[in-house]
């Protein structure tokens, strides 16, 4: 049975292997379908997916809808566009969820536009609400919450009037849940059928590492920003993380300054974060960098200057000159544990 | 043969350097106290249709921007700069736009000039971060689009392909892609030349021109110098043959329903002074909670 006005995600897939993120949008998506009471719905995309497609149905897929083609291995506009706007139109979803990856946000906007639908870019939250204006009340709407201007702001952005309401989504906010081998869903095969014209590109070479810096799944980051100084004093900022069993982070003025790499970036325009604990090391905390950590369960602050804006969201506070107070961290550490 | 190259861009405020007096007393941003300038990475695409149009002869370079009357000085700018021809696509009715009504009302306009090979746009503009415009608009006018260009590898005019380098996660791609193509430019190349001295001299005192349909398509063959004294197009809803429905507000379908400043959340923060005995203190707490160990 075809589940129309369901909560959609596009799963990201490269040579068979699942994003992360896309996992994180099914888990959202569930649960905004249990709020408006609808189904969950996935698109996967690619070639030899099947088992793929299977794994994801412990999320809470209710239909997970395969295209399967040899030319869709890897991503590429123009086909991705025509498979999805296919299918979007064919199950008339209410909701559709892109991860903000290169790969979302090259293909969310081309839907939007093929469709004239609204799309808002690199979500840090949603959530469902009503909307008023010019006298109506519209019900279930999502709102899309993004930082703005810099991330000097935050907006909420509804798109009431045409379905269905399309929101790229940040690598990291949301959370993914624990799968439940039990859940129950289905996988649904399209057909699709498509010409030479349709491959307006061709994948010549393609070099991806794996991040080295695992700053996603750390829970416990030390971080340093510009205030630790130089490389060399940097390498007290590794030395805690190692003591810890932690990763290194750092603000973006650390990384401009050449102390570590940007793999290591926290914030707005690096990796957003939400450890367990998260110690800021000679870091001021502007907004940029607080959008990437705000979240954490505890954050220690380390600051000479008292009036730093990284206190007011921190629960450890120490005014100090960090070249003295981590090595005393470190030693109380070795003491207890 | 050369190529037509039509370059978008942006006229933005400078949210990159949000001082002190930009700040309202209630926090928020004061956006007219933001300097307005062109948006980055658009003067970085603006450089790579500069450098096309520099190795494959008799190529030209169109610069379009849609936005208020003051918004001619970034096309003032990309004329020092060199382009060839520029037009300022504005009305009244393109005012609150989003990405979607932006974007149709940009495809109207390259319509209008007609023939194009290529078309860039910096990769996103920093009032809004969207990325959004360039692929919309690429869908718009039905054809390829490689966004996140670093570098443009190579191009063959006569083979009527190209091949650039995009920024992935993690590392990076080279596609392949037959003209037409709109390509996304960032700023990891194609460092933005100066602005030429003898240029300033002739345009700094240019004009805007209206120009409501009668644009005079055989300029593109016809190679013709373009006037000094005409040198900024002014194409209004009319010119480009634009649907008002799809511009503008009704052309927007997303709405900004609220606006909140990023405030810091209050947490209780408890102060650990800086001694061995405070410090280790705090460490035994967290050990005992299971945050450390
Ligand atoms: C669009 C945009 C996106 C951005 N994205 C990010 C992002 O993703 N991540 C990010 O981090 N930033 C980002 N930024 C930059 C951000 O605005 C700040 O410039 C940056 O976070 C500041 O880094 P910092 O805290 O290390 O430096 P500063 O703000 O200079 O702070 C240094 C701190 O170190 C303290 N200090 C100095 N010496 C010592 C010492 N010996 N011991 C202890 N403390 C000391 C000082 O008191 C000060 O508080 C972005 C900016 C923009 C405009």
């Amino acid at each position: 049975m075809a589940a129309k006005n369901s909560v959609m995600v596009f799963v990201q897939q490269d040579d068979g292997k699942v994003a992360e993120v896309s996992i994180e949008l099914i888990s959202k998506a569930r649960e905004l379908a249990n709020r408006v009471k609808s189904k969950v719905t996935a698109v996967l995309v690619g070639s030899g997916i099947r088992k793929a497609a299977e794994s994801l149905i412990p999320y809470g897929v209710d239909h997970l809808y395969t295209v399967d083609h040899k030319g869709l291995a890897h991503y590429t506009p123009v086909p991705y566009t025509r498979v999805l706007t296919d299918v979007i139109k064919k199950y008339a979803p209410q909701i559709v969820l892109y991860g903000a990856t290169t790969t979302g946000r090259d293909i969310a906007p081309r839907i939007a536009s093929a469709l004239r639908v609204g799309l808002t870019a690199d979500c840090t939250d949603l959530q469902i609400g009503d909307y008023q204006s010019k006298g109506q009340t519209y019900q279930n709407v999502l709102y899309q919450i993004r930082p703005a201007f810099g991330g000097n702001i935050i907006a909420t952005i509804v798109s009431p009037e045409r379905k269905p309401q399309m929101a790229t989504v940040r690598e990291g906010v949301m959370k993914m849940s624990d799968p439940d081998p039990s859940f129950k869903g289905e996988v649904i095969e399209e057909k699709v059928e498509l010409k030479p014209e349709d491959f307006p590109s061709e994948i010549v070479e393609r070099v991806k590492q794996e991040k080295l810096v695992n700053l996603k799944g750390a829970q416990i980051i030390v971080s340093g920003g510009i205030g630790v100084g130089s490389k060399e004093t940097f390498q007290l900022i590794h030395q805690l993380a190692h003591a810890l069993g932690g990763e290194v982070g750092a603000s973006r003025a650390a990384v401009d300054a050449g102390y570590v790499s940007k793999d290591h970036q926290v914030g707005q325009t690096g990796t957003t974060v939400r450890p367990r604990l998260y110690i800021a090391c000679g870091i001021s905390g502007s907004v940029q960098h607080r959008a990437g950590m705000d979240e954490s369960a505890r954050i220690i602050a380390i600051n000479t200057d008292p009036e730093a804006p990284i206190f007011q969201i921190a629960n450890y506070g120490i005014v100090g000159d960090l070249k003295e107070v981590i090595p005393r961290f470190i030693k109380a550490f070795r003491a207890k544990a | 043969m050369g190529l037509n190259l039509i370059v978008l861009v942006k006229q933005v405020p400078d949210t990159q350097n949000i001082t002190g007096n930009a700040m309202k007393e209630d926090g928020t941003v004061n956006r007219s106290a933001l300097p307005a300038i062109f948006n980055p990475e658009d003067l970085h695409a603006l450089e790579a249709a500069l450098t096309i149009r520099e190795s494959v002869p008799d190529s030209r370079v169109h610069v379009l921007t849609m936005g208020p009357p003051s918004a001619v000085q970034v096309l003032k700018d990309s004329l020092y700069r060199g382009a060839d021809f520029v037009a300022l696509i504005s009305d009244r009715r393109f005012a609150a736009a989003d990405t979607l009504a932006t974007s149709y009302a940009l495809k109207c306009a390259i319509e209008k000039i007609g023939a194009y090979d290529i078309v860039l746009c910096g990769r996103q503009a920093i009032d809004g971060d969207t990325a959004q415009v360039g692929p919309q608009t690429a869908e718009k006018l039905g054809i390829n689009q490689i966004t996140c260009v670093s570098e443009i590898v190579e191009l063959d005019a006569d083979k009527r392909t190209i091949t650039a380098r995009r920024s992935i996660e993690g590392g990076f791609e080279k596609v392949r892609s037959a003209l037409p193509v709109l390509l996304t430019i960032t700023d990891e190349s194609y460092p933005p030349r100066p602005p030429s001295a003898i240029k300033m001299m002739t345009y700094k005192n240019a004009t805007t021109e209206m120009s409501s349909g009668d644009f005079d398509e055989t300029y593109l063959t016809s190679g013709a110098e373009l006037k000094a004294e005409n040198t900024i197009t002014l194409w209004d809803i009319n010119a480009i043959n634009a649907d008002p429905d799809s511009c503008g507000l009704p052309g927007s379908p997303t709405k900004v329903k609220n606006i909140d400043m990023v405030v810091l959340k209050s947490e209780e923060i408890r102060m650990i002074e800086n001694t061995e005995e405070a410090i280790g203190g705090m460490v035994h707490e967290l050990v005992a909670d299971h945050t450390l160990g």
